[in-house]
């Protein structure tokens, strides 16, 4: 149990200790979202300015709930609503913001590295909720949480990742995330989509889709992102469905304790069929639950301050 | 440095124990209406035991359970986030009386964040505090109904109250 950080930024600089630390304190939050009175004041008085330069809205929700159930004051900030439109830079919006005493900043932004920037110029805590396609650090720790819930572990665990790992901020920060905890992660996709270049960050990289997913305990499937790929990767989506998608052929392939997990939002029919999206193996919507919970745990663990952590 | 003092030893943490069980007997006479809450880490163990004491002097179990309540500290952005323990509530508090279980009663923050904490589980009917040392310091207007033995203490000093760790005797003992 260890946390001395002021900002989550990504999961590349975390230990794996760190991890399991969000990890536990996350249990105990989800517990807190299954009582009468589902908030606590740990947070009472800290103000909460949700930065979304980039649309989103199921990590958006998440992250309000989160902030709501710890007693947080709460600014939310989108792209088409705000100065950005009027040409105010980044920096000066949380400079502004910076001035009304923003305790935490949220941010969701196209460019990878506009946290790190922002931990530079402001003094609040910032948290990444997705930067380009570098990482998507919450997402990768409910995902680690989910998977920890289920299968009591992690390490020695086969994790394959399915689709758009080239554009996808969450494939690179489960990538992290699953390999410090000691899972081996296999990577799967068209050739175009899922270069062999992945291989250096200790993973196996396979475009046999059958063979991918075969001896997998987790079958983790990303969404096609049509709006982050400047020129077409791949023939159509109607052969990415043939040649990549779930079906119920593939799964019957699978071990039967094999599990699937999508960040969402799901592509019914594209990278995963209807009926298995609604399966009993699926873990979508534990997946949603979680992030509530990892994402109060972040909070909690991020306002804390320099002192020892010991109690008088 | 200097050595420990030994302020009780295991079986006077027994003695002291089975002393708090009675007076919590003879306070509440509606014996099935109470249950005890042990605050983590150390008031957890203690609540355990009160309840064994307890069940043998009423001739029927008491509930128990364990209330974390750093999520309602008040120094919460002053220190490092602290580990947060499981909190297993079985039981239904409103119309009860629930006597809360900790180890070392100083500043009385720890108490005063038990009290909201357990008023998101329900509104007991009475609220009691049972404490194996009391050392003083106190930083609010919070008092035990029970304790175990007053001890005096410097500010500076640490009360470490050490139960069931494995090839140890119980002991609390006070370190300068």
């Amino acid at each position: 149990m260890s946390w001395n950080r002021k900002h989550l930024l990504d999961i590349e600089s975390l230990t794996a200790d760190e991890i399991i630390t969000v990890l536990d304190t996350a249990k105990a939050f989800k517990a807190v979202g299954e009582r009468a009175i589902k908030k606590v004041p740990a947070l009472r008085g800290k103000t909460v300015v949700n930065l979304f330069i980039e649309p989103s809205t199921r990590t958006r929700i998440s992250f309000e709930l989160a902030e709501q159930r710890l007693t947080a004051d709460i600014v939310n900030f989108s792209a088409d609503a705000s100065s950005f439109k009027k040409g105010e830079t980044l920096k000066d919006t949380a400079l502004n913001l910076e001035a009304l005493n923003a305790d935490f900043i949220v941010i969701r932004h196209s460019a990878s590295g506009a946290p790190h920037f922002l931990s530079r110029v402001v003094n609040a805590s910032i948290i990444n909720a997705g930067d380009g396609a570098h990482e998507h650090p919450t997402q990768a720790l409910l995902d680690a949480f989910t998977i920890r819930e289920h299968k009591e572990k992690i390490a020695g665990l086969n994790v394959t990742i399915l689709g758009d790992i080239l554009y996808s901020r969450v494939a690179r920060s489960n990538i992290w995330a699953l390999t410090k905890l000691g899972a081996q992660v296999t990577l799967c996709g068209p050739s175009t989509l899922v270069p062999k270049t992945f291989e250096q960050m200790g993973c196996r990289v396979t475009h046999n889709v059958d063979e991918a997913i075969r001896d997998a305990d987790i079958i983790h499937l990303l969404r096609i992102q049509h709006e982050r790929q400047r020129k077409t990767m791949f023939p159509g989506i109607g052969e990415y469905t043939s040649l990549f998608g779930l079906n119920k052929a593939r799964l019957a392939k699978t071990k039967p304790d094999a599990l699937i997990m999508h960040p969402g939002p799901v592509n019914r029919g594209v990278e995963i069929d209807s009926e298995i999206a609604d399966c009993a193996r699926s873990l979508i919507l534990e997946q949603v639950t979680n992030g509530l919970a990892v994402r109060m745990a972040v909070l909690f663990l991020l306002n804390g301050g320099k002192g020892p952590q010991e109690i008088a | 440095m200097p050595e420990p003092t030994v302020i009780l030893n295991s079986a006077a943490i027994q003695r002291a124990l089975t002393r708090i069980a009675h007076e919590i007997a003879e306070r509440n006479e509606a014996a099935a209406a109470v249950v005890l809450v042990g605050i983590p880490a150390g008031g957890v163990p203690l609540a355990q035991r009160l309840g064994t004491i307890l069940a043998e002097i009423w001739k029927h179990a008491v509930p128990t359970g364990s209330l974390d309540v750093s999520m309602h500290r008040d120094d919460l952005d002053q220190r490092a986030a602290p580990k947060i323990h499981p909190t297993i509530m079985p039981f239904d508090v409103a119309g009860k009386t629930v006597v809360l279980v900790d180890d070392v009663l100083f500043s009385g923050r720890t108490a005063r964040a038990a009290l909201d904490a357990l008023n998101d589980f329900g509104r007991p009917k009475h609220i009691q505090l049972a404490v194996l040392i009391d050392r003083g310091h106190r930083e609010l207007p919070i008092r035990a109904d029970f304790v175990g033995k007053n001890v005096p203490t410097a500010i500076t000093e640490k009360v470490r109250v050490r139960l069931g760790l494995p090839n140890q005797n119980d002991e609390v003992v006070l370190e300068k």
